[in-house]
């Protein structure tokens, strides 16, 4: 392996892991929001005992979240020096906004919500994880525009004399329609996990009878999320892959494993073949199905491999541009099952627990426990899907993966950058989730006490919370 | 506006955030390392971290916005700087990944032993950035082996060893010695019993110590490598209010030795940036390969937007961080502590106290 390989791999390994803390941390800072509203309009004390234990979860994953996410802004210039000059004009707009509208505002109101119980009057302590949950949305948002260009980039020229993408039109970055329906799509997706997970963790406490009552009312709520979100999964899914199939034809291509231009095209749910696409040895086709996916229509063209790979030499010159095909493909399918499996599961939890049932089989335990594993696995699987699909491109059309790595960056520095960020990411793994388990083990307070609220800088009473 | 405005308007900002960065961070890195001294028993280092814990996490975003905004205004020098320093970059990184957890982490179990290497975290996480922020922009300064490359780029061609010379050294026990004293300060300031008593001793001596090292370290950038004889003011300014913090202390008049602490730490920035201008990355091999604000700079029309964001955010974050130490505003003391096992996730039979 060399420093360019070792660079990807570190960029694949600490993105995905680090894309296990921000839906957690987007959807749950909403979900806790929306339970602490409740508990502020009705006074019923279940949804503040429900607040302060998916509030103790969501604490636990949002330092992960946060000191992972300093990773993600160092490693674009570490690594990826030339592709930070190449688009820095135009990539450095999005992230520094980002810092300015939205770290600031999560960080700090977060802050402000886990120390100031005792402190804020409960609507203005109210108004802090709403603010907090608002700063972590509008965080995606810049960030998934500077991702974006990546994927189809607009509002830029290209400047000979630098050899630079200089800006030309932000309103173009930030609202162009990739921008728009990923931003959309990655949302969607953040509630379909955060709400498995409070519906699973919900479902696993009631079925050991640990606080039956605020449970009843999170795992309604969780399913209640899975189930819009699921449907906004599925309709932001389908507007984008219909933006993507005109934008990054290759990708879709890539995403069927489709080498011959075809119309109709089908949807396979499992094929077996080889990688050129010479030859198919197996596989379940839905008819007609691509087509639909990629145009709106059951007998549209979708264009195969073959051609694009042909078309693309024409235009850029010789070289592969393709994608390492049965990753994408599978990657493809993972997203789409896992999503389907959590919302199904969804519906299976409100079917054997409608009218105040509260099922016992051993292995619902299991699955209620592990359940939020799916459409994790899913939202990973995504963002694997839609880079590894980009390929080879870093700035689709304008700029290959290869010649963004920093030519400074040596195999030696590389692989200690890797191994270390690996194994320390491995480690605080297994402490994180160990902390979860015992958290989730522990289940919401029994009682709730709340201080009055009280500002007075100068008495000496017990916190309500401490480090 | 033109370019050059524009460039010297971002070059300001920067060295804004920068400042912002090492007046707050600042002091939760002293406190991070002071922890083992200030505080002798559980509570006393709950109250110790219970300071920072609603403000650390927004203290650090500083650091975020000023390399996002590096990243958008001079993006030459954000892809020299950050490839160049690679390893060290890295190491600070795991610190702060580390300490970060620490702190979210530590009050998790009641466990006396997990407790304690949390504790170690924070000090060792806490030294290890203070140190290295100093010598990398010691580094910066001084100038650093820079050339150009086919593609008419400035690339880095040291390696991690030459970041390590006795001046860049000497710049991060400067930060160091001026960080902890800083936390020492914030301590006093914002604790009771003990703890405030022993910090205020502590900012007494290491605040000596960084006298000393920021006056040689000081003086050796004025004479070595300043571009501007006006940087004497701000080092000046520095040494005025460094002076000022150590009398405060000793008076224990608090409030005005942190406001004093921390102006000092502005201006160490400010000399650095106003001895560095129009250069952001000297190089040691080739003038041709230095990056001035000019030649690392983004276009006017990324800088012009940039600046109107800056102008529309910058005070709202300044507003509502401002609010948040207004919240939290109480002196603490280790009484005010709840019981250890509170909020802990221990399980009931772990519970021993």
């Amino acid at each position: 392996m060399n420093a360019l390989d070792l660079a990807r791999w570190q960029f694949g390994i600490t993105t995905v892991y680090h894309f296990l803390f921000v839906p957690l941390t987007i959807g749950t800072s909403f979900l806790v929001a929306i339970m602490q509203t409740a508990w502020f309009r009705t006074g019923d004390e279940r949804w503040l005992r429900a607040t302060k234990f998916f509030g103790k979860l969501l604490l636990i994953n949002f330092a992960m979240g946060v000191v992972t996410g300093i990773v993600q802004e160092f490693q674009f210039g570490m690594a990826w020096s030339d592709y930070s000059r190449f688009v820095g004009d135009i990539f450095g707009a999005p992230l520094a906004v980002e810092g300015l509208a939205s770290f600031f505002l999560e960080s700090t109101f977060l802050g402000l919500w886990i120390f100031g119980w005792d402190r804020l009057s409960r609507g203005l302590h109210l108004t802090t994880i709403w603010l907090a949950s608002i700063g972590t949305m509008l965080s995606a948002y810049f960030i998934l525009a500077a991702n974006s260009f990546m994927q189809h980039p607009v509002g830029y020229t290209y400047n000979p004399v630098t050899g630079r993408a200089e800006l030309q039109d932000f309103g173009r970055v930030l609202f162009q329609n990739t921008t728009v329906t990923t931003f959309f799509h990655t949302i969607t997706s953040c509630f379909l996990v955060s709400g498995t997970m409070v519906l699973g963790v919900s479902l696993w406490l009631m079925m050991r009878g640990k606080s039956v009552d605020a449970m009843r009312k999170t795992m309604s709520l969780g399913v209640i999320t899975v189930l819009i979100a699921g449907i906004g999964v599925v309709f932001t899914g389908d507007a984008q892959a219909k933006i993507m199939v005109q934008q990054q034809p290759m990708k879709m291509a890539a995403a069927e494993g489709l080498y011959k231009t075809s119309a109709p095209a089908p949807f396979s749910l499992f094929k077996l073949g080889t990688i050129d696409g010479s030859a198919e040895y197996f596989s379940i086709d839905i008819p007609g199905l691509l087509s639909f996916m990629a145009t709106g229509d059951w007998n549209g063209e979708v264009k195969g491999i073959n051609d694009l790979q042909a078309q693309y030499t024409a235009k850029f010159g010789p070289g592969n541009y393709a994608p390492y095909v049965p990753l994408v493909f599978w990657a493809f399918r993972a997203m789409i099952g896992l999503g389907m499996i959590a919302v199904l599961f969804a519906l299976f939890v409100w079917w054997r627990t409608r009218k105040g049932k509260i099922p016992s089989n051993k292995w619902l335990g299991w699955a209620a426990i592990t359940c939020v594993l799916f459409p994790l696995g899913g939202t990973a699987a995504g963002w694997i899907f839609t880079e590894m699909g980009r390929q080879p491109w870093i700035v689709f059309g304008l700029m290959k993966t290869q010649d963004g790595v920093s030519p400074t960056l040596s195999t030696g520095t590389a692989l200690i950058s890797i191994v270390t960020l690996t194994v320390l990411y491995g480690v605080l793994a297994i402490i994180e989730v160990g902390l979860l388990a015992r958290a989730v083990k522990i289940g919401p307070p029994e009682t709730v006490e709340l201080l009055p609220v009280d500002d007075d800088a100068n008495n000496g009473r017990t916190l309500t919370f401490s480090y | 506006m033109s370019l050059e405005m524009l460039q010297n308007i971002w070059i300001g900002l920067i060295a804004v955030l920068w400042i912002g960065y090492f007046v707050l961070e600042g002091f939760d890195f002293g406190v991070g390392v002071l922890l083992p001294i200030v505080a002798k028993d559980e509570a006393e280092r709950r109250t110790v971290l219970t300071t920072l814990g609603p403000i650390w996490d927004g203290n650090e975003v500083w650091l975020l916005v000023a390399g996002g905004a590096t990243f958008a205004a001079f993006p030459e020098w954000y892809a020299t700087l950050f490839s160049g320093f690679y390893l060290a970059l890295l190491l600070i990184l795991v610190a702060l990944i580390v300490r970060g957890v620490a702190f979210e982490f530590r009050s998790k179990r009641g466990d006396r032993t997990w407790r304690k290497r949390w504790d170690i975290a924070i000090t060792v996480a806490s030294f290890v950035p203070a140190l290295l922020w100093g010598v990398a922009f010691a580094n910066i300064v001084r100038g650093v082996p820079l050339q150009l490359d086919a593609n008419n780029n400035s690339q880095f061609v040291g390696n991690f060893f030459d970041l390590l010379n006795p001046y860049a050294l000497i710049g991060g026990l400067t930060t160091l010695a001026l960080f902890v004293t800083h936390g020492a300060v914030f301590l006093a300031l914002k604790t009771d019993g003990d703890i405030r008593v022993r910090a205020n001793k502590v900012a007494g001596q290491t605040g000596l110590a960084a006298a000393v090292l920021a006056v040689v370290f000081g003086v050796w950038t004025q004479l070595a490598y300043s571009n501007n004889p006006i940087s004497w003011l701000p080092l000046a300014l520095a040494v005025v209010a460094w002076v000022a913090t150590l009398g405060m202390n000793r008076l224990g008049r608090e409030g005005w030795a942190f406001v004093t602490s921390a102006v000092t730490l502005a201006m160490v920035v400010l000399f650095l940036f106003t001895c560095l201008y129009p250069n952001v990355m000297p190089s040691t091999l080739d003038p041709a390969a230095t990056l001035t604000i000019h030649n690392a700079s983004s276009t006017e029309y990324t800088l012009r937007l940039m600046t109107w964001v800056a102008v529309v955010f910058t005070p709202v974050v300044l507003v509502y961080q401002a609010w948040t130490y207004w919240v939290f505003r109480k002196r603490l003391s280790p009484g005010q502590i709840p019981n250890p096992h509170e909020g802990a996730l221990d399980l009931p039979h772990e519970i021993t106290v």
